[in-house]
């Protein structure tokens, strides 16, 4: 799976997101994600994670093994 | 029993469960040795199950906890998370507090 679908696929969901993806081991399945979104505010880690995998659409754990994801609320927009 | 009852009856039997490919001393997967190697450094009592033992555990598991990924950490029957959360929770002294080690 690229980046770049990734990145769409997140985008799709959290439209304001600011994202940074990391290919890890350059085989296109192993990649980090950091992904900044407003829509993360209030929430805890678990559902935060959450909403991504969601925007993924059940991709992740299948096509695409490994994302480790890091996720966070802009500056100065956090609770 | 379903898949969806005796992950219920796992989560609430220990106090600490982690749900991972592999066992203790050899994890299957670098996620789930980094599971392990966390909850070895706290120190703290867990129960493994290894889901490439198990394929309805390993599919229920997914279902149980909405979440897509192996390995899975649960405390006192809630799910914690995958082990991005544990590295986050673990270098902030989050997961410490929560399982109930001794930090400092």
């Amino acid at each position: 799976m690229a980046a770049k679908d990734i990145e769409d696929l997140i985008r799709a969901a959290l439209p304001d997101a600011e994202i940074a993806i990391r290919d890890l081991a350059g085989d296109g399945d192993h990649y980090a994600a950091k992904v900044v979104s407003a829509a993360f505010a209030g929430l805890p880690k678990v559902k935060q994670h959450q909403l991504v995998y969601k925007a993924l659409g059940g991709r992740m754990g299948a096509e695409l093994h490994a994302l480790q994801l890091e996720t966070a609320v802009p500056v100065g927009d956090s609770k | 029993m379903s898949a969806q009852e005796r992950i219920a009856e796992i989560v609430g039997k220990n106090d600490v469960v982690l749900f991972m490919k592999g066992t203790v001393l050899f994890p299957q997967c670098g996620f789930s040795s980094r599971a392990v190697a966390i909850l070895d450094h706290l120190g703290v009592p867990f129960e493994a199950i290894d889901v490439l033992q198990d394929p309805d555990i390993r599919t229920g598991i997914k279902e149980y906890s909405d979440w897509p990924t192996i390995p899975q950490l649960y405390v006192r029957g809630e799910f914690v998370g995958g082990s991005d959360i544990m590295m986050e929770m673990f270098e902030s002294g989050e997961l410490q507090t929560l399982v109930g080690a001794g930090a400092e």
